[in-house]
């Protein structure tokens, strides 16, 4: 089983993956895949359970912006992880649409990419087969300064700077 | 290959000297430098690499950034902050792009590399409508400083001039409105085939309104946000460029004309490698790395102390790294020209020939990089070993000659006033030549004046065309690239090609 990383401590999974054409189990928190919720989306809502969605790269924030409310989960999933689109799709969740949410993210899910993905507002993270965990939780403290605006740190540097100077 | 990025270009003399050592101690005791302004080392051994890092960060300069899909180092003017033309002080605004940049949590995966040139000036040395973004800074006519936002230019194998989205961005918003332009490449620029992932094929397949468009669109949530600029922060950084202590002289140096009419050496270099200063008294001085036998952009570690020393003696212990991969001296008094010049002989780093046919961009090319389809280098030297004569290079006057050994263009060979384009033709090494490119505000690209060359075909070809310029130049003001603007390149290429039956044959 892959494991999750979430608030930056090791959690298992609750959540059951249900393919597209497969049938929902009760009572269980279920992640759809988008298309599914999309056509199914009284079914689901009448459930009594939560109810996660997984986007992939190519999909945008605004996709599910207006129905943010009816997620306990939104997953992004990465097919390389050099496709860099998942991090714009996070921070326009966080930012814009003030999802607050669990934002995860699967797939190729590398140590080296998990403070970046932290900073745009990811906090929940399944890590692909063989990444060293101990080295995985050591990653959020990478850097202990960073310059720009993240979700993490909605105030740059320059103004926290500025803010204590004055 | 290891490259250093050098922010900018600016470097302190002692982080030149560090440099130096490294390129001794884990390399061949030489480096180049691109004309991406950074240092390349060719030979290091991976397992020295941990060494090299660590003795770079000693100095603090790091190897961030230089590759891969991300946001690269920022280019500018190498006479930033001290040329009369300069609008704002370039060098600010290049670094608030570099922190912007340096491990942007949301843009370190791009669709392809990213290259951010900033112009602070009214004449553009830094190619900036060549660039993935160009910013030229603008004062409005009320004092606002702002700038013009130039997006989707580039070289490669698709050259394109870039479009002008923004005539007037206020300074405020240039962060905001960076990461808009980003965000929206980083969702729709493509990934399925690297050739067309840069941002310029995007801006092309969307066209420039509608991607103008989005822009403005993703802009309207940004604008305003936290990441708008403070004057505070302006000001902060200003403070941090230590700028020297100019002490007040006369706007010409007395000495200085007597020297220039008895010494005709000096005079020669003082024409072509002093370049004026907004300070009185001043001049920035361009040390060249194209003398004759040497490949463009090479220095050795020996010269690199050198030069160290002649910045800490004579230009406050600064230097900078030229896109056209010179250096430069930026802040020497006109009592100490003489000085400067008669060591940069010693050292070879005076051939007096910036912007002249010979101070020749050229990408590593065959010799070095795995890639090219064709050697650069013995090109370059071989037109610099036929045109060595000083005066007939004067005569001819301003030209840019560029050469690149493969579609990737690292030596910019499109904006070239000849370009030179290595191709592979049946596995053998071809050259295909172009002329009327241009940098600077008026950025045009070259057209390919017909089939391509054997290598020892070029230097003739390159004389032919210098015959034709100078049979139809209707003064000696009238530089090379404007007589191609004026008569078109028909007049070259029946020049170039006539009887080549002949001096094909008389080549061999
Ligand atoms: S232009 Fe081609 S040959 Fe020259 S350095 Fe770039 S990739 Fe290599």
């Amino acid at each position: 089983m892959p494991t999750l990383i979430n608030q930056r401590q090791l959690l298992t999974d609750q959540w059951v993956h249900v393919d597209d054409a497969a049938e929902l189990p009760a009572l269980v928190p279920v992640l759809v895949s988008l298309a599914r919720w999309q056509h199914d989306r009284l079914l689901l809502a009448a459930r009594q359970a939560p109810l996660g969605v997984l986007l992939s790269t190519h999909h945008t924030a605004s996709d599910i912006a207006e129905h943010l409310h009816s997620f306990g989960l939104v997953t992004i999933h990465f097919p390389k992880f050099t496709d860099g689109r998942d991090y714009s799709i996070a921070r326009t969740l966080r930012e814009r649409f003030g999802y607050r949410g669990e934002l995860r993210a699967a797939g190729n899910v590398l140590r080296d990419q998990l403070f970046n993905m932290a900073r745009v507002g990811f906090n929940a993270f399944l890590l692909r087969d063989g990444q060293d965990v101990d080295a995985a939780l050591a990653a959020f403290r990478d850097f202990s300064k960073a310059y720009q605006v993240s979700v993490e740190r909605p105030i740059p540097l320059f103004r926290r700077r500025a803010a204590v100077s004055a | 290959m290891l490259r250093i990025a050098i922010p900018y270009g600016l470097l302190a003399a002692r982080q030149f000297r560090k440099l130096a050592a490294i390129a001794r101690q884990f390399d061949r005791g030489y480096g180049h430098f691109s004309t991406r302004q950074n240092l390349q080392l060719n030979w290091p051994r991976l397992e020295d690499v941990p060494d090299m890092l660590e003795a770079l960060a000693s100095v603090e300069m790091h190897a961030i950034q230089t590759s891969g899909n991300c946001v690269r180092n920022v280019t500018t003017d190498h006479f930033a902050s001290v040329a009369p033309d300069e609008i704002v002080d370039s060098f600010v605004w290049c670094e608030l792009v570099r922190q912007w940049s340096t491990f942007h949590p949301e843009f370190s995966f791009l669709p392809r590399k990213f290259k951010i040139a900033v112009n602070g000036a009214l004449n553009d040395r830094t190619a900036a409508l060549v660039h993935d973004i160009g910013l030229n800074a603008i004062r409005a006519d009320d004092g606002a400083i702002g700038f013009q936002v130039i997006v989707g230019g580039g070289l490669g194998r698709t050259p394109v001039i870039g479009h002008v989205i923004r005539e007037f961005l206020p300074w405020q918003h240039l962060l905001t409105y960076l990461d808009a332009i980003l965000r929206v490449y980083n969702r729709y620029g493509r990934r399925d085939n690297k050739y067309k992932a840069r941002i310029k094929i995007l801006v092309r397949e969307k066209t420039p309104e509608v991607f103008t468009r989005e822009i403005e669109e993703e802009w309207a949530h940004l604008k305003d946000g936290p990441a708008t600029l403070i004057e505070a922060e302006i000001q902060r950084i200003e403070a941090r460029f230590n700028r020297p202590s100019y002490e007040t002289l006369p706007v010409h140096h007395a000495a200085l004309a007597e020297l220039l009419a008895t010494d005709r050496a000096f005079a020669a270099w003082y024409r072509r490698n002093v370049h004026p200063h907004k300070m009185p008294g001043y001049a920035a001085v361009s040390l060249s790395l194209k003398k004759t036998g040497v490949p463009p952009g090479d220095v050795t570690s020996d010269q690199m102390e050198a030069i160290a020393d002649l910045a800490d003696r004579y230009s406050f212990g600064e230097l900078r790294v030229s896109h056209e991969q010179n250096l430069i001296l930026a802040d020497v008094q006109q009592s100490d020209l003489h000085a400067v010049w008669r060591r940069a002989r010693e050292l070879g780093l005076a051939t007096p020939n910036i912007g002249l046919l010979t101070n020749i961009i050229a990408c590593p090319g065959g010799d070095f990089c795995s890639l090219a389809n064709a050697k650069s280098l013995p090109i370059a030297a071989a037109i610099q070993e036929r045109f060595d004569d000083l005066y007939f290079l004067h005569d001819i006057g301003e030209l840019d000659l560029n050469i690149s050994g493969c579609i990737n263009s690292c030596g910019h060979h499109h904006v070239g006033h000849i370009g030179i384009l290595g191709v592979d033709k049946a596995n053998e090494e071809w050259y295909q030549v172009s002329i009327g490119g241009s940098q600077g505000v008026n950025a045009s690209l070259g057209k390919v004046i017909g089939p391509s060359f054997a290598q020892d075909e070029i230097p003739d070809v390159v004389g032919r065309l210098l015959d034709c310029y100078v049979a139809r130049r209707e003064s000696d003001d009238e530089r090379f690239i404007d007589v191609v603007r004026r008569i078109g390149i028909e007049p070259f290429k029946e020049t170039v090609y006539a009887n080549t039956h002949q001096s094909a044959t008389t080549s061999h």
